[in-house]
């Protein structure tokens, strides 16, 4: 039983770690550009595939580290390409445009690298269990958990102490002050927009590892995101951190004792906090609007 | 009627025209639909999509708030009349009425806890509340079907007493119910947009602060707007089981959201019947996709972002641009 509660405890421990890198890609492109990524999931696949195309080449260390800058690179073009004209409009047509979207990206993955699941080879050294008794542990799982702690890490140093990172962070609590003090808004979006991107392809890239590749892969993770964000609180990043990890683990603990209400705890924790805490978890006021 | 729904300017000739052009059609569909090589069912079709975009707009486009999750009230409304049909009794407006209720007040029950929600959230929360009702006709296996969908019931003759309608083997007579409806449905919308509480839904939409000072109650007003919308919108899914004697859990999904949502844009969501010739086009894309085995997301995709970067005002806002009305 302990075993058991273990398991699921370092899985709901993983996948959380995922929703977090998804909702925080969101999360910061929702606060400044008030745009809900609905593509974001196939971001993900994107950067799973070129760490998948990039592997012959420059090993999986090289793809993990390349990969996910490919993928900002290609979020910054989509950005400027499409999603910079509706940022002025209702927001009902980005919703409408990442949604179509996301669509012609599966579609892109399905035609170009075929509808079969991939598997993406990793070192030895990684899939083997950490100790004989933990044989559920593989060293994978604990180099997921590192990597993502590192990102997220360095995505807080990058707000925290870059000049952009600091212009990101005033944008989200003023953005035509930011605009007013000379500040070029328009490149700060596309900035944003690929950090997003990147820690999307990141995801990817681990994902990939550890359950291979399919042209809709982000799917099943898209809403679990939604609501790390909605459970979070709008506008707080400690907020989505939290609430991925906690739905995370709910939904891992879950699946211990009724495997069948893994999926819907995640939804009965969003109804409690919306219900109790309309602002979320670390939401703060002013921002609900 | 609807250059003076979004004006307020008393109804023209022209308003009268569009009127009677729609309903001419509308009514004379079983005449002219074969010779252009359709069959009845599909403008059918065409009416409960028009129907649920039309209820769904109520909300977008003449409230001004976005719900992307108007598929799981539409996908309730027709688990609704389906499972009456099913378990219940073999009667068809029993089926509607169980239906409406499930979807309505489902929808009324959201809307409480979304309400002092905006924008995108506001989105984010009604997508997530659409996947609750999604999971939960998906995983409920026995009662629902799961994933291959309820069936195992059929449209029942509606029995007046004096006479029967056969509606259940009678193509054409069914498509002429599905209209009463469909103008019942659409008749009391508008009615409720021109009363006063829909002038003031017009008042939020426009500047929620300033009607928010004159001291109306937008929370509720929103409420109440989400609430109607959606009783509405499920009352076009007990049609939509009724016609294909079916209902598919994918009714439900967000994608289904998507699409009413891209009906009524592409229709023109600040006029009171683009969403009507929004559903015209979209059900003759279904039918061309459905063509396709290979790339229709690609496809698909490619309509969706065209139409929002090109032709955001949909067809309907397009000519009325071009008439300068």
């Amino acid at each position: 039983m302990l075993q058991l509660v273990l398991f699921n405890l370092t899985n709901g421990l993983i996948v959380g770690a995922f929703y977090v890198l998804m909702a925080l890609g969101l999360s910061l492109i929702i606060n400044l550009s008030n745009v809900v990524n609905f593509a974001h999931g196939n971001f993900l696949a994107i950067g799973g595939y070129i760490a998948y195309t990039l592997t012959p080449y420059l090993g999986f260390w090289g793809a993990l580290l390349v990969s996910p800058f490919l993928t900002a690179i290609f979020g910054f073009a989509i950005e400027k390409l499409m999603i910079r004209h509706v940022y002025a409009r209702n927001h009902i047509y980005s919703l409408l445009l990442t949604f179509g979207l996301g669509f012609i990206l599966q579609d892109a993955c399905r035609y170009i690298w075929g509808p079969s699941p991939l598997p993406l080879g990793i070192p030895d050294v990684l899939s083997l269990p950490l100790t004989p008794d933990l044989f559920f542990v593989t060293w994978y799982r604990v180099f997921m958990v590192v990597v993502v702690v590192v990102a997220v890490g360095g995505l807080f140093a990058l707000l925290r102490y870059t000049r952009v990172g600091m212009r990101i962070r005033a944008g989200t609590l003023d953005l035509d002050t930011v605009s007013a003090l000379g500040v070029n808004v328009a490149a700060l979006r596309s900035y944003n927009f690929a950090v997003g991107s990147f820690l999307a392809g990141l995801a990817g890239v681990l994902a990939a590892g550890q359950i291979g590749l399919n042209p809709n892969m982000g799917d099943d993770l898209i809403m679990p995101s939604f609501i790390a964000i909605i459970v979070g609180g709008v506008g707080s990043l400690t907020g989505t951190l939290l609430g991925g990890l906690l739905i995370g683990v709910a939904a891992a603990l879950t699946t211990v004792f009724y495997p069948a209400g893994a999926e819907a705890v995640i939804y009965i924790i969003m109804a409690i906090v919306l219900l109790v805490r309309p602002r979320g978890l670390l939401g703060e006021e002013g921002m609900l609007t | 009627m609807s250059t003076a729904m979004t004006t307020g300017r008393a109804p023209g000739t022209r308003a009268y025209l569009q009127l009677g052009i729609i309903w001419a059609l509308l009514l004379t569909v079983p005449a002219w639909l074969p010779m252009l090589g359709g069959y009845t069912a599909i403008a059918g079709r065409v009416l409960v999509f028009a129907l649920a975009a039309m209820s769904f707009n109520m909300l977008l486009g003449f409230t001004g708030v976005m719900s992307f999750g108007h598929a799981a009230y539409f996908g309730l409304g027709a688990y609704g009349a389906g499972l009456t049909l099913k378990y219940v009794a073999a009667s068809t407006p029993l089926a509607i009425l169980a239906g409406t209720l499930l979807g309505g007040i489902a929808g009324t029950l959201f809307g409480l806890l979304l309400v002092r929600r905006r924008g995108v959230y506001f989105a984010m929360v009604t997508i997530a509340f659409g996947q609750v009702c999604f999971y939960i006709a998906y995983k409920w296996d026995s009662f629902t079907g799961g994933y291959d969908g309820l069936r195992g019931f059929l449209r029942a003759p509606i029995d007046l007493g004096f006479t029967k309608i056969d509606i259940a083997g009678n193509e054409t007579l069914f498509y002429f119910f599905v209209l009463l409806v469909f103008g019942l449905a659409v008749g009391l919308q508008a009615l409720i947009l021109a009363s006063p509480f829909g002038r003031t839904l017009l008042a939020i939409r426009e500047n929620e602060r300033r009607a928010r000072f004159l001291g109306l109650p937008v929370e509720r007003h929103i409420w109440l707007s989400f609430s109607i919308s959606c009783f509405f919108t499920a009352l076009a899914g007990t049609l939509y089981a009724l016609l294909n004697n079916f209902a598919d859990p994918l009714g439900l999904n967000y994608v289904m959201s998507g699409n009413i949502v891209m009906i009524t844009v592409m229709g023109g969501m600040r006029t009171f019947w683009g969403p009507l010739v929004g559903a015209v086009l979209f059900v003759m894309l279904q039918d061309y996709v459905s063509s396709m085995t290979t790339n229709w997301m690609f496809f698909v995709g490619t309509v969706f972002v065209a139409v929002v970067l090109f032709f955001p005002r949909g067809l309907m806002g397009m000519l009325q641009k071009r008439s300068g009305a």
